[in-house]
This record gives C-alpha cells, structure tokens and sequence, in this order.
C-alpha cells in the first residue's frame, strides 16, 4: 500500500489554547479516513494543516511524499470548506467555472469536469440559478463539486454531509466508495455522525486534540468490546454512558 | 489565466449589485453637484501675507491694523508672489494701485479685495478732512491674478480636492467591504485553497476593481469639468492619471484595512480615521499658514499629494513636470500597500 498522507506529531495552539498535540496519522490511497470527535475538537485545525493553509508549531505534515505546505500539492488536493465558501452573486456553473479557472485544466477538460461534478451531486438542472436562491443542501452540495472539479487524487473534506438529505447523503457516499476503489483515491472526512463513521475504512477519534483510538471499525469495536462506535468513542474517552 | 477568472468574477458580481454600482457611479456626482451649489462665500483676509512695492505708509499702516503681515519690496510681480509665497502683492504707480492676488484660495482673495478698497477709500475720507482734496484724488485698484481670475469661486480650488477625496472614498469603500465580505463568507480561505498564488490574487482584485475605479474617474472628471463647468486648466490627462494612482492607493488600502475588520460595520468604522482626517489634511483648509507639526501629519496622506497634484493641475495649469513628485509618492503608497496586502495573505495560507 501507498502512504499518500503522513502527519507526524504534530501540535498546533492559538496563543496559550492547545489545540492538537502530538497528532500523528498514516493515509493510504484507495481508502476512506474518518476523522470523528464532537465540535471543537480540532479536526478542522488538523484538516486545514493537510492543505497547508495552516503550519503545524511542531511535527511535519507530507502529501505525497512532499512537505506541507507546498503550492502545487494544491493541484492534488481537492478540499471542501466546513463553511460553503460561495459567491452568492454568482450562478451555481459561473461559481464552478471561476475555481475550476484556479487549476490547471484545458477548456474541454474544464467543460466535461464541470458537467460530472454538477451531475455527481445532483445540480445539473440547478446550474443556471444564482447560488443566493441555493437552499442549504444545494450550497453544500455545489461546494462538494467544486472540490472534485480538479479530479485530485486526494480529498479532503470538511463536514461534507451536513444538511444534506438522507437520499442525497447515500449518493454521495456510494460516489465516494466509488472513487476510493476505480479511481484510487485518498479520501480524508470529518465527521461528527456515527452513522457515517461505519462506512469509513479506518477511523481516528478525535477529543481535544488528542487521538484517542484509530483502526477500522471492526477493530475499533472489538479492541473496546462495544457493540457501536459511539460506545467505542465513549470507552476511549474514558467514560461510560 | 487566473488573474482574468478573478477579474471576470469581480464584473460578474458589481455587475449584478445594482445599488454598490449607483454608489461607485452616481453617488459622487450628486454629491459633488450639491457641493457645487453650496459653496460661494468669503473667506478671511485677516492673516494674509502682502508684499508691499512703494505704498502710501497710511495704507500700510490701515492694512496692519487689519492683522496682515505686510513686507517691503523693490518690485512686484506674480513670481515673487510664488517664491515667497505671499498671498498678495500691491504696488503704488502711476496713481494707481496695482494688487496682484495668488488667488490661491479665491474666498480669500475676495475678502483681501474689498479691505483694499475699504483701505483705499479710508485714506480719501481722511485726506478730504484734513482740508486737502488735493491729496486725495480718485484711487484706482487694479486687480491682476496669478491664477485663476475674477470669475474664480472657492469652488474651483475646493474642487480638485473633491474630485480626488471621492474617487478614494468610493474605491476605498466598495473594494474594502467587497474583501470583507470574501473574508466573512470565507470565499478566500477557499479561493487560497487551490493552487493560485497570493500575488495572482492581489493582482486579479486590483485590475477587477481597478478597472471599476478607472471607469468611476473618468465619469466623475468629465461630469465635473463638462457639466459643472468646473475649471480645467491643465490637462485632462494629467487629472486623469493622478485620479487612477489615487484609486489604487485607495483600492490597496481598502483591501489592506479589511483584514482588521471583523465586520462591514467595523469597515465603516474606519472612515472617521482614514478617510476624514486625509479631507481636512489634502488642502481645503489651506496648511501653510499651520504649525509645523501639522505640515508633518500632511505628509503621510495620500490625498495630501493627489490633492495637490490635482489642484496644480486642474486650477494652476501646470505639467507634468510639476506634479511627477506627488505621483512618484502615490505609486510609493500604492507599492506599499500592495506588498503588505501579498503578506497580509499569509493568513490564509503559509505559503
Ligand atoms: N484561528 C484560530 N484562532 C484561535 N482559536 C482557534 C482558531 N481556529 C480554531 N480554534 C480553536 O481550536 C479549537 C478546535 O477547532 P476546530 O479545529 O474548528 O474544531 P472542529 O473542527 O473539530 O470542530 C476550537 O476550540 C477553536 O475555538
Ligand atoms: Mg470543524
């Protein structure tokens, strides 16, 4: 198997608030990575290090092979926000053209990436709308494609399922699975639902800033004889429900 | 191309905001009309500073009364008026009195105007007391200018000033609440997610509301000059070209000062601290009758040097030769400015 994402020990603060210390995690391509902890446990600090918007205080970060943060690890990577970050002003494709713009891509590639990402989440017949006339799921559906417009090899995706609805939801994780297995790629995922955490291939579970248990969730559920993750959570955590 | 994504997508979204667009484009118009209509009055006179060539002492000593600061001469002319940068000079030949004016300040000059007339007809009051007619005969004034003419209003000088505060204001405004609302929404920690570079994007905002700044100029110089009548002495060009350098000084600060506002309220809020004082700093109180100290604060404004420059150009005719230095300081700040914003993206991405 191939690393494709290595975080080592790395630590992180705001001023005197720790945020992460000595985090340390090994990705592969062709799987699935959950990240799962309550709010405000530092996942989206340790995401944003993996793009190299942010630098670790201590410990090295490397995607493929190469030392965050690096400008043209940035075409690797595709990373969707936990805010939608969109121009409301703009249509939902004038919103997709303007990123795709931000990464190297011909004009026809350009034009046959943003017709797959819009069709992945469902948006086709959306695209001419003005992102303000966008309900919640549709804004963070349409953030999702633009993640996805460049094709990287690695995802990096920020609470991507939030106020999305249920039937949507399975659509988007049956694309995902999908592009784990035919495509190869690294899919790394926050999440704060369990539910989801079952379908990732291996899990780190994230309580202020510390990883407190990480394997499959089959392993994760037989280390701590729990009959669901949450209880694992729980255990590890050090606390009984 | 990046730089042109980033344009096309700043058009796409003024475009669409109809009423930041009536502000960036109608909005200094009117104000500058109603400033037009609302300024014609006189100024004070009372602490000018007059050459005199050869005066009766009695006027001397009539216009010391009034508080002006009088100094003797040989000669009188407009350069000497310049070099020593008098306000007024009066010569007594030919039984007449020549008065040069600056008219740097026209509010001014009316008021030094009319106490020269009052002097002038003063010392006939007295001499025809005295018994001797003979001593007193008609005094004629003759009105020379250095710039400008009688015709002149406070408002010609005032605005060049104006035409210049409001192409900052504006751009400052629109280009600075444009990046917060990228910061807020979090459209830029997104955008410095994929691989552009910092210098890209700060070249992308400045051309994308550059070119917005650069249209708002010249419709804010032609209305001002073709409909208001306002006098244009020197070139359209010039105005022009000083207008561009301030909107992008304006344009780098706005975006500059927007990563030290949490909100657009806190945007507004710096108004009254960048934007006002620069008004009463860039001329329209004249600053070189001010304590030193004052002069200094002057000096770091950028409207400070695009007033001026206008005001040479728009009122005084003067080329660019005159003005290169107040433009080479503007392209200064802008450079300044720009090179903080690229850092200023660090906040963003560590690279
Ligand atoms: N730029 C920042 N400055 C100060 N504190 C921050 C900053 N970013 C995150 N934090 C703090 O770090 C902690 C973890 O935040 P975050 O990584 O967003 O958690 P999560 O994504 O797991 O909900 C929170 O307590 C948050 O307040
Ligand atoms: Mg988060």
């Amino acid at each position: 198997m191939e690393t494709t994402v290595s975080v080592e020990q790395v630590s992180r603060a705001f001023g005197k608030k720790t945020v992460l210390s000595g985090v340390s995690l090994h990705m592969e391509k062709g799987q699935i990575y959950g990240l799962i902890g309550p709010s405000g446990a530092g996942k989206t600090t340790l995401v944003k290090m993996m793009v190299g918007m942010d630098k670790p205080d201590q410990g090295t970060i490397e995607v493929l092979r190469t030392p965050m943060p690096s400008l043209s690890m940035l075409q690797q990577i595709g990373y969707m926000a936990q805010s939608d970050a969109l121009y409301n002003e703009l249509t939902g494709e004038e919103n997709l053209r303007f990123f795709a713009s931000m990464f190297k891509m011909g004009k026809t590639e350009q034009k046959q990436r943003i017709a797959y990402a819009a069709k992945l989440v469902n948006l086709t017949d959306e695209l001419e709308k003005k992102v303000s006339a966008y309900s919640g799921g549709m804004k963070r559906r349409l953030s999702l494609a633009i993640a996805l417009l460049h094709n990287p090899p690695i995802l990096i995706l920020d609470e991507p399922t939030v106020g999305i609805d249920p039937e949507l939801r399975q659509s988007i994780w049956a694309e995902l699975i999908r592009l784990k297995g035919t495509e190869q790629k690294t899919i790394i995922i926050t999440t704060h639902v369990m539910d989801e955490a079952e379908k990732c291939d291996v899990l780190a579970m994230v309580r202020e800033g510390r990883i407190l248990a990480s394997g499959t969730p089959l392993q994760l559920k037989q280390q701590y004889d729990a009959e669901n993750l949450e209880d694992v959570f729980l255990r590890a955590g050090g606390k009984e429900s | 191309m990046r730089i042109r994504a980033l344009v096309l997508r700043i058009f796409q979204q003024l475009l669409r905001d109809k009423r930041t667009l009536a502000m960036l484009f109608l909005a200094p118009l009117l104000v500058l009309s109603l400033m037009y209509y609302l300024f014609n009055h006189t100024g004070n006179a009372s602490d000018a500073k007059i050459g005199a060539v050869n005066l009766n002492p009695a006027i001397v000593e009539l216009l010391k009364e009034k508080g002006m600061d009088i100094t003797t001469y040989d000669q009188a002319s407009k350069d000497v008026v310049v070099n020593d940068n008098l306000d007024a000079m009066m010569e007594w030949r030919d039984n007449t009195l020549h008065l040069i004016l600056k008219n740097n300040d026209p509010s001014q000059s009316k008021a030094l105007q009319m106490t020269v007339s009052q002097a002038v007809a003063g010392l006939a009051d007295t001499a025809q007391k005295l018994g001797n007619p003979a001593a007193a005969p008609q005094i004629t004034v003759k009105t020379d200018y250095v710039y400008g003419d009688a015709d002149t209003t406070f408002f010609d000088t005032l605005s060049p000033i104006l035409i210049g505060f409001f192409v900052f204001f504006f751009v400052f405004l629109i280009s600075g609440i444009g990046l917060l609302r990228e910061r807020t929404t979090g459209t830029l920690e997104r955008l410095m997610s994929t691989p552009v570079r910092r210098g890209e994007v700060i070249t992308g905002y400045l051309a994308g509301y550059g070119i917005f700044a650069l249209l708002q100029t010249v419709i804010v110089v032609l209305f001002a000059t073709l409909v208001l009548g306002i006098h244009l002495e020197g070139s359209l060009w010039l105005v022009l070209l000083t207008n561009i350098l301030l909107a992008f000084v304006a344009l780098s600060l706005g975006i500059l000062l927007s990563t030290f506002a949490a909100s657009e309220f806190q945007m507004v809020q710096f108004i009254p601290i960048v934007i006002i004082p620069q008004v009463f700093f860039a001329g329209i109180f004249p600053l070189n009758h001010m304590a030193e100290w004052i002069q200094i604060i002057a000096r770091i404004m950028p409207l400070y040097y695009g007033a001026d420059a206008l005001k040479s150009v728009m009122y005084k005719g003067m080329g660019f030769g005159d003005i290169a230095l107040d433009l080479v300081v503007l392209v200064c700040f802008a450079a300044l400015f720009i090179g903080l914003n690229i850092l200023a993206l660090k906040k963003y991405r560590k690279l």
